[in-house]
């Protein structure tokens, strides 16, 4: 799954020969940069579109210089990655009291069904309750129904905010 | 948002077989808790089975029987069986004015956010939430203790 990285275009869970064992040992941990490769892999794999440059950013700013606020972690089972989760606190931004968003969120298609996106959502919220906020948000596209049934199977509902767009006239 | 009754008969219904999956129920019983006529519940329950949501059970104890996926199956995928909920009527006639296209776009928007919801909600992730709503029984021991 994936939100706002882009669009999730592989195919519904299904059984498949790479999946973690049944009852593997499951650590959520800060991401580090050895893990880019699987991070980056796994993203690409997911939307289709590789991102290298745009991660290795991400990570100096969510990573390699984290705090309280920011948060990236990824999910392992037997020493390899198969998922991350990213996100932050942003304090009084559109208006509303501070609260933590999470802005991507993604499993490798062969290792879902697993629970693991359960577990990246959870630990990320425990970050956020750390840094002492007790909402947390996302953004999901409207069409992209795997990661919006995800997020109401964990209990979001509909924030009280709308999102607004316009194309820029050259 | 306003669905037809036909629909919400066919939601509040998926909801009760959906919570007791193992359970048969006759229409009667849907049909008394909702306030409904067991003949109008009927039709919908049929469609319902046509769907391959429901099995229907003959005999004297007969009822229906979930056999769907509540994991899978979407409030939107019951919703379409028994109405189009981004289907408009026609405008006064003749070709739209401009007034009605600038409308008919925010009735659109409206439309594509209630389908994306729908879409998105499953029977389970509804079961749950009711669970969760519902006052948790309280132990006679606890029940006891002095306030």
């Amino acid at each position: 799954m994936s939100n706002s990285r882009g669009n999730d275009r592989s195919p519904r869970p299904a059984a498949h020969p790479e999946r973690p064992p049944d009852g593997a040992a499951v650590i959520t941990r800060p991401a580090q940069a050895g893990d880019l490769d699987a991070i980056i892999a796994i993203d690409a794999e997911v939307t289709g579109i590789e991102k290298t440059d745009y991660w290795y950013e991400l990570f100096q700013r969510y990573g390699a210089s984290r705090t309280r606020q920011r948060l990236f972690l990824v999910a392992e089972t037997e020493g390899a990655v198969q998922g991350f989760v990213i996100g932050e606190v942003r304090d009084w931004e559109f208006g509303s009291a501070p609260c933590g968003w999470v802005f991507g969120i993604s499993v490798r298609p062969g290792a879902r069904l697993a629970g693991l996106g359960t577990r990246l959502l959870g630990a990320i919220c425990d970050g956020f309750r750390y840094a002492g906020v007790s909402q947390v948000r996302t953004l999901v596209a409207r069409d992209n129904a795997l990661v919006l049934s995800f997020f109401r199977s964990q209990g979001m509902m509909a924030a009280p905010v709308i999102t607004l767009e316009k194309a820029l006239e050259p | 948002m306003k669905l037809q009754k036909s629909t919400l008969l066919a939601l509040y219904s998926m909801m009760e077989f959906a919570r007791y999956p193992d359970r048969q129920i006759p229409a009667t019983e849907i049909a008394d808790k909702y306030g409904v006529s067991a003949h109008h519940l009927s039709k919908v329950l049929r469609e319902l089975g046509r769907a391959g949501l429901l099995d229907s059970l003959r005999g004297v104890r007969g009822g229906y029987r979930f056999s769907g996926n509540a994991k899978r199956v979407t409030l939107l995928e019951v919703i379409e069986l028994f109405e189009d909920i981004g289907a408009r009527p026609d405008g006064p006639g003749g070709e739209a004015s401009d007034t009605e296209r600038a409308l008919a776009s925010v009735l659109s928007e409206i439309d594509e956010i209630a389908k994306a919801t729908f879409g998105s909600i499953t029977l389970d992730v509804l079961v749950k939430q009711l669970e969760m709503r519902r006052p948790r029984a309280v132990s006679t021991e606890l029940a006891a203790l002095p306030v």
